[in-house]
């Protein structure tokens, strides 16, 4: 007979393919079920501490929904898009005294200045450490170092600032008066003193980052031929890039929400208020204001007392804030614990 | 000059550029303290060890400071800051105490009892609270909790008692301790959270195993074993809450007064003023010179009490090292 032969009708079939193992197909051991013991029997001593843990939690829960859902409800009920893109004036009659687009623009300035001056040292300090960190006892002493800046007020920080930048110096940052006294409040000066807020949590974060590679990623590089310097340039920096960002925005955020060292390092001055001549310049080197010190200035405690501008101006100020730490988490979606790394809020 | 930039970097001239760069912050660290103390200098020398001490009127010695003029004699630097460095002591002492349980009950909460749809509500929640500016904070206290507090809490009768001491508005200790508690409440949980998650998981199994109750169990094994770290968390919290000037000026009150514990429940609705919040209120008037070396003063101790506070810290983690798991 001479029927062709399929190749797959032979006497021995083939043996079935084995399945690509797919991730998720071997199904994970089911979750323990909960042992279902009733409090009941438990201590009284158990009892009360194991209701008083309830309660704290849902406390937490309740204070945050309510912050949250008050200063959204505040806000959208004073928020009015003419407040956003209007000049602020001095009134004492709230309808007249206009919005807040100088002291938004303040704040998205003093972010940048202050960002842009604490990143580069930050990364610089964290490489030199994890890197190189020779002699030890230094790399011990810039460690703790930065703790301590972490640790210092930033009402210290801000007076730190005044005396440091009235010196002759840095007279380019300011304004000089006629005496040759310089005045020492400009965005340069207040922003210069906000990367010293951002530092620390940049440095945690890349440091974090730099510490988190294997020791053979570095070694495959040197094999290569690479020297250090080139390691730590083209490997070591572009694969913490993601660990950078989450730690600049991290310091954005607290810049932005920061008080102390704007009432005193930026001048009392509602609007951008330029200095000198040269443009740009004239702005960096002149006073303003920020959401911050607009809301703590038009709040019962200051002097324009309007508390409908000052909720309006909150809010924005808490959306950018809450927009900075959202960025975060789509930063840092992968290599989360419990969300609550103490890295993250600042606390180290 | 400029080619030899162009060249690639020897690992000799990155190490030292970098070493530079981190050298910077110890450059700040001794500007801040050297800067701060020279011009802190001149209210420590006329007041000698007195500053600490109570000696009349605080605001009425700051006002005398404004109106000296550029060249105040010895009288004008007089300053006895005890009534400052008692509210000080008195908010962050009593909301760190208040913050410590709070905070404990809520990392045990989050790290073994809530069940998953609330752990994923609250842990968000402490974020946020973590992430909200200080100075929101302190308008909702002063236009939601001030008032509430000086037209419900407190009677007629009671300000009528003390009117010729202090007039009560609301504005005071206690709305000062609320919004201070739960300003550094996340901090305190986040410390603590990463604590309770460093301890080896078997020993907990191993009590309960034992047969006693999931509460028993957290309780007197990982919390007692995570001691170092709550209480390092703690510590760092009042450090925070030592330096807030800005919430505090706006809902403490603004009174250079010491509330009297013996008063009773008045104590708690007497205004005060903190060290931070004063040097935020008088910032204005920093060119009167006995104005500022008392700011400049007041600014140094604060910075010094952050200091003890930080190492006092570290010390309190220490133990729990040898673990050996996550720091």
């Amino acid at each position: 007979m001479a029927t062709p032969t399929r190749p797959g009708s032979s006497a021995t079939p083939l043996p079935p393919l084995p399945l690509p193992r797919t991730p998720g197909t071997p199904k994970a051991p089911k979750k323990k079920k909960r042992v279902n013991e009733s409090i009941r029997t438990w201590r009284l001593t158990d009892r009360i501490g194991y209701v008083l843990m309830w309660a704290a939690g849902l406390t937490l829960c309740a204070i945050g929904i309510g912050i949250l859902a008050f200063m959204a409800f505040k806000g959208l009920q004073y928020l009015r898009p003419d407040l956003i893109f209007s000049h602020p004036t001095v009134d004492p009659d709230q309808s007249k005294s206009g919005g807040f687009l100088d002291p938004l623009l303040g704040t998205i300035l003093i972010t940048l200045i202050g960002i842009l001056i604490a990143t580069p040292i930050a990364i610089a300090a964290a490489t030199w450490i994890v890197e190189f960190g020779r002699p030890t006892w230094l790399a011990r002493l810039i460690d703790s170092g930065i703790e301590i800046i972490a640790g210092t007020p930033d009402i210290v920080l801000a007076l730190f600032g005044l005396v440091l930048f009235q010196q002759g110096i840095f007279g380019w940052m300011s304004f000089t008066a006629e005496g040759g006294a310089v005045f020492g409040r400009s965005f340069l000066t207040a922003g210069a003193m906000m990367s010293l807020i951002a530092l620390p949590m940049v440095f945690a974060a890349t440091r974090e980052g730099l510490q988190a590679i294997p020791a053979h990623v570095r070694e495959a590089s040197y094999a290569l031929g690479k020297t250090k310097a080139a390691t730590i340039r083209r490997v070591l920096l572009p694969s913490v890039k993601a660990n950078i960002s989450t730690g600049a925005a991290l310091g954005m955020g607290r810049i932005a929400g920061d008080t102390a060292i704007i009432v005193v390092l930026l001048g009392a001055s509602l609007r951008l208020d330029p200095e000198g001549s040269i443009p740009f310049l004239r702005v960096l080197q002149g006073t303003g204001a920020t959401l911050t010190s607009y809301v703590y200035n038009n709040s019962p405690a200051g002097e324009g007392n309007a508390p409908q501008k000052a909720y309006a101006a909150a809010f924005v100020l808490l959306l950018i804030v809450l927009g900075l730490n959202f960025a975060v988490d789509l930063i840092a979606r992968s290599g989360k614990k419990s969300g609550l790394e103490t890295s993250r809020l600042g606390a180290r | 000059m400029l080619d030899r930039l162009r060249e690639p970097w020897t690992d000799r001239r990155a190490g030292l550029l970098l070493g530079a760069l981190a050298c910077f912050v110890l450059l700040v660290i001794v500007f801040i303290i050297v800067f701060m103390a020279l011009r802190a200098w001149p209210s420590f020398a006329h007041n000698g060890l007195s500053w600490f001490s109570a000696k009349g009127n605080v605001d009425q010695q700051l006002d005398k400071m404004v109106n000296s003029g550029a060249n105040p004699g010895s009288a004008d630097y007089q300053l006895g800051a005890w009534p400052l460095i008692y509210a000080t002591l008195l908010t962050t002492g009593l909301a760190a105490f208040v913050g410590l349980f709070f905070s404990l009950f809520s990392a045990i909460f989050i790290v073994e009892f809530a069940p998953n749809g609330v752990r994923r509500v609250i842990v968000p929640i402490v974020r946020l609270l973590a992430a909200i500016p200080s100075v929101i904070y302190g308008l909702i206290g002063i236009l939601v909790l001030a008032p509430f507090v000086g037209n419900s809490l407190v009677s007629q009768e009671r300000k009528g008692s003390v009117q010729y001491v202090i007039p009560l508005s609301g504005t005071g200790l206690m709305v000062a301790v609320a919004v201070l508690t739960v300003m550094i409440t996340p901090i305190m949980i986040a410390i603590t959270v990463d604590g309770l998650y460093s301890i080896p998981k078997p020993w907990k199994e191993g009590a309960l195993a034992l047969g006693v109750n999931r509460w028993r169990a957290m309780w007197t094994v990982t919390v007692r074993a995570a001691r170092p770290a709550i209480i390092a968390g703690a510590v760092l919290a009042t450090a925070r809450a030592l330096g807030e000037a800005i919430m505090i000026s706006m809902v403490a009150g603004s009174k250079g007064f010491s509330p009297n514990p013996l008063d009773g429940l008045t104590f708690l609705f007497e205004p005060l003023r903190t060290l931070a919040a004063t040097v935020v209120e008088d910032s204005e008037s920093i060119n009167a010179p006995a104005m500022q070396a008392s700011l400049y003063a007041m600014a140094l101790v604060l910075l010094a009490g952050a200091f003890f506070l930080s190492l006092g810290s570290w010390f309190a983690k220490q133990p729990l090292k040898k673990y050996g798991t996550r720091s």
